[in-house]
């Protein structure tokens, strides 16, 4: 056994002595080369999946960020709302951990443009249905920076009992070529006076503005004061549909989630965290699109394993004389096997490490500034810290047996054959 | 010290064989200086590459040192070669990556040598074939005749029982290839066996026996008038 130890020390030891001095004195340019091959590998394994995890992880963002919060509170099935809205609320607006809280009035309704045009009753309204929003201005800004997503006009102030902001995806004008495929209004804009109808009551308001959040939660619905909205709702018992919470940035969503539990908040709430209140497609694109990631990551191994396999391999067989040769003067083939591996370690680590700095010092800051623009979401760049790292060492192992097959196909000739060069 | 026996090699050519040793029988003594010699295709190297586990005879088998070689695995022979052999190649087979120190270093390290300990005996062994100064250049850096004492140099620097040597001079011009020799000789009179293969007949009086072959075969055994060189 100890024989053994020392049969493997002494050829660990012996490889790392050749491969350092192989590495060192060889051409500056080839290094380079290699290096740079084995980063974009790196690159490859890392950037495809960052991408395509991105375009959902920048949609799962808005939501959060945009609609839910940290926390959000729903109705529960089958009540029409937040029974008791006010103890909820009280009680999160209480919490050190919460930074901003914002309740919203939810009820479906329809809209309508250019009825005052309409001369008779077989031509078509510019009508669609819309979820009717009622929000305090101010604390939904706080929450949810409602007022940045504002792409034409302006945002609510508290004065706006007649102005409302309305959804891209209720405007043609702003929709895309393919549309949302549903209804929306083609002659309204900002400035347009629009009719809303709630439970049959009617009310004329102007858009001031028109807000984008990439969110459909968002871009679907019309925002207008709390106080009107409930007005044309007809209630008055304060009662909303949905509390949304903010954490102080300290706290984790859990931490309040668990705490509004502890209160009882879930007799009179659905409680959910951001990850629960996620839509479940987004939750299926998401995986789905992780699932794509991983399987083009493969591919990228794959191909990173087959690029260190040619490297090495071509290097072993260049130098097949001077590894003859090693066998010649005793140098064992464990040894030299070895310093075949610890080459082609270096080379995935430099390239890795290459690559770690493009990641994290230019693409991460670039699509963090500059979010790729998708229909459905600002696209970022996903390298978390763990899956990346992960990466690194599944490229490592790879690596490792990726150097040592060719290392061995090489080693195993006849030494006298390898001296020759027969 | 070395005995072989019966040697026969042949290589495959096409659907038959050629027979390059045929049915060789030899010993050499410890101490001994024993000079191979014969034309180009004689089969002199190939016997070399036999006796010092280079290659496996087809049949027949290599004592060495009171130690059958037959039945020897890869790493069997790479481990003798290691502990007991040291060779010398025609065109000095150094590593190319490696400076003179670093090219007898490397099996001193195999050995189990530390780095500073391999490092001191390559130091002293480059100094024995007059490299002193040359240790920390790379193979590139140096003349053929300075390659060629670099390679005897890590040839002895694990004092083994049996150096051989493949035409050691066939690549150097006259006044390097006496240099050369004077270095075997310095090393034979210190008791070392050595085995060389040379054609240039002019040196083969400087060993203590020389025999020739001749399509396979020994054909003429002579012991030199002047034995160990004296």
């Amino acid at each position: 056994m100890k024989n053994k130890l020392d049969t493997y020390s002494l050829a660990l030891s012996v490889g790392y002595f050749l491969a350092v001095r192989d590495i060192r004195r060889a051409s500056i340019w080839t290094t380079l080369l290699i290096t740079f091959v084995m980063m974009l590998t790196f690159l490859n394994l890392v950037v495809v999946r960052g991408i395509l995890v991105g375009l959902t992880e920048g949609s799962v963002r808005s939501y959060r960020e945009r609609y839910t919060g940290d926390v959000l509170l729903g109705t529960l099935d089958k009540k029409q709302y937040i029974e008791d809205s006010h103890l909820p609320r009280e009680i999160a607006e209480q919490l050190p951990q919460v930074r901003a809280v914002s309740a919203r009035y939810v009820v479906p309704g329809t809209i309508e443009a250019d009825y005052k045009t309409v001369v008779r009753r077989d031509e078509g309204a510019d009508k669609a249905n819309a979820v009717m929003v009622g929000i305090d201005p101010g604390r939904e800004d706080a929450l949810t920076n409602l007022s940045r997503q504002v792409v034409s006009g302006r945002y609510l102030t508290s004065d706006d009992h007649d102005a409302v902001l309305v959804g891209v995806s209720l405007l043609t004008k702003y929709q895309s070529a393919a549309g949302t495929g549903t209804a929306s209004l083609k002659t309204a804009d900002v400035g347009t006076q629009i009719r809303l109808t709630v439970n049959g009551i009617v009310k004329e308001v102007t858009i001031v503005g028109v807000v984008k959040a990439k969110v459909t939660n968002v871009d679907s619905r019309v925002f207008m004061l709390d106080r009107e909205l409930r007005l044309l709702m007809g209630r008055d018992d304060f009662n909303v549909n949905e509390i949304a919470i903010r954490a102080n940035g300290k706290s984790s969503e859990k931490e309040i989630a668990a705490i509004l539990l502890g209160n009882g908040i879930d007799a009179q709430a659905k409680v959910q965290t951001w990850q629960e209140a996620q839509p479940q497609f987004i939750r299926d694109i998401s995986a789905t699109f992780a699932l794509l990631g991983d399987l083009i990551g493969s591919i990228g191994l794959a191909v990173a394993s087959i690029t260190i396999f040619i490297v090495i391999f071509v290097n072993a067989i260049t130098r097949r004389k001077f590894i003859g040769i090693l066998k010649g003067i005793g140098v064992n083939s464990l040894a030299i096997q070895c310093s075949y591996v610890f080459q082609s370690i270096f080379y995935a680590l430099s390239g890795s490490l290459l690559g770690l700095v493009v990641v994290y010092g230019l693409m991460v800051p670039y699509f963090a500034d500059n979010p790729i623009n998708f229909p459905f979401s600002d696209g970022i760049f996903v390298a978390d810290v763990p899956g990346v790292l992960l990466r690194v060492v599944v490229l490592f192992f790879a690596t490792i047996a990726a150097g040592y097959i060719p290392a061995r196909i090489v080693v195993k000739q006849n030494t006298l054959d390898a001296i020759l060069g027969r | 010290m070395i005995q072989a026996i019966h040697l026969i090699k042949q290589y495959k050519a096409g659907t038959g064989s050629i027979t390059v040793l045929n049915d060789i029988s030899l010993s050499v003594s410890r101490g001994e200086f024993l000079a191979i010699t014969g034309r180009s295709g004689s089969g002199k190297s190939t016997l070399l590459y036999q006796l010092s586990l280079l290659d496996t005879p087809t049949s027949g088998k290599v004592v060495l040192d009171n130690q059958d070689t037959t039945g020897f695995t890869d790493d069997q022979r790479v481990n003798y070669r290691l502990r007991e052999l040291g060779y010398v190649f025609q065109d000095y087979a150094l590593i190319p990556s490696l400076t003179a120190a670093e090219n007898i270093m490397a099996p001193l390290l195999m050995l189990g040598r530390s780095s500073s300990e391999a490092y001191v005996i390559a130091s002293e062994v480059l100094a024995e074939v007059g490299l002193a100064d040359k240790r920390d250049n790379l193979p590139s850096q140096l003349s053929g005749g300075q390659q060629q004492r670099v390679s005897i140099a890590r040839a002895i620097a694990h004092k083994p029982k049996i150096i051989f040597a493949d035409e050691p001079t066939a690549n150097l011009d006259s006044e390097t290839s006496e240099q050369v020799l004077q270095t075997f000789l310095r090393i034979h009179k210190q008791g070392q066996t050595i085995v060389m293969v040379t054609h240039e007949e002019e040196y083969t009086h400087l060993t203590d026996r020389v025999i020739t072959l001749s399509d396979g075969q020994i054909i003429k055994t002579k012991k030199s008038r002047s034995p160990r060189g004296k």
